[in-house]
């Protein structure tokens, strides 16, 4: 066994094992542990075929951002889990069987399949073996699709603003800090030179 | 020799196992959420597959779209939760069809 397949079934089995806790996991802030693990896994299969910056993307993106922000609320939101649980064994034999008919349908599938020949110049973009697999997306990315990119790029947008709008909220109370009063306010309004006579006081 | 089937029966087990997580846990929003993720991943798992083993950058770019489109999903998705859990002190999504009319 070369040590290519040795990692391949090593990550593959921590993935998959990582992704049963996930579902499996009495804890939510345990389910989301396993998550990154699944996530680190599934990056290390993506190195073993070459596809490095999909993999520093999964890291950054979903354990640096979006498995962060599952823990942050997990641990935000004061939620009784216990009683969240209440219909698992309810619901067990119903999704073991769909689940298991699902997995036996798609390795039924995967294994009459037969590899298609696929011609070289049916392929959109074909990776040359000396262009670093960074350069090979950073051409497609900024050529072919960038309208698509910068689609990406405001559905981002569109999330980000969604996000802050959902959870905004004004509250009552407080005293803001106005910023455009503050900048608009001038030294003749806010000053006043005065000669108070000795022994007598100010007017306010 | 790891071939396009290993990469691909992973991709289906780790769907699977999303969708069944989905079922397990219907009342916990948040496991759910992370089941979608895991959906996801198997979805980009078979993308670089293919991508490498056909030999085609295309897949690729289509998994970071897919990766850009589940992080706005999760932010959306977790603000949302913070919204009704605000609103309801509990985020048991059995009873959301008190939101109708």
């Amino acid at each position: 066994m070369t040590v290519q397949a040795f990692a391949f079934y090593l990550f593959a089995t921590i993935v998959v094992a990582s992704g049963a806790l996930t579902i499996l996991a009495r804890n939510p802030v345990h389910s989301v542990l396993w998550l990154i693990l699944a996530f680190f896994n599934a990056a290390g299969l993506m190195v073993l075929i070459g596809a490095e910056f999909i993999a520093m993307l999964l890291v950054i993106v979903y354990v640096g951002a979006v498995a962060v922000l599952f823990l942050f609320v997990v641990m935000m939101l004061d939620i009784d889990f216990a009683q969240l649980r209440a219909g698992f064994t309810r619901f067990l034999p119903m999704g073991s069987l769909v689940a298991l008919i699902l997995l036996s349908e798609m390795v039924l599938a995967i294994g009459v399949w037969n590899f298609a020949d696929i011609g070289p110049d049916s392929r959109l973009a074909i990776i040359a073996s000396d262009v670093p697999n960074i350069e090979a997306i950073g051409r497609a990315l900024y050529g072919r699709y960038l309208l698509i990119f910068e689609g990406a790029g405001l559905v981002l947008l569109v999330a980000m603003v969604g996000a802050i709008v959902l959870t905004h909220r004004e509250r009552s109370g407080v005293r803001p800090q106005n910023v455009s009063q503050q900048i608009k306010r001038r030294p003749e309004d806010a000053t006043r030179n005065t000669q108070p006579g000795v022994g007598q006081g100010i007017e306010l | 020799m790891i071939g396009l089937g290993h990469y691909l029966v992973v991709g289906a087990i780790l769907f699977v196992m999303g969708v069944l997580g989905i079922f397990l846990n219907r009342k916990n929003i948040i496991i759910v959420l992370m089941a979608i993720e895991l959906i996801l991943l198997a979805v980009n798992i078979n993308l670089v597959a293919f991508s490498a083993f056909l030999g085609d950058i295309v897949g690729q770019v289509f998994a970071m779209f897919v990766l850009t489109v589940a992080a706005g999903e999760a932010a959306i998705g977790l603000a949302i939760l913070v919204i009704y859990f605000r609103g309801r002190g509990t985020i048991a999504v059995d009873d959301v069809n008190r939101m109708k009319g």
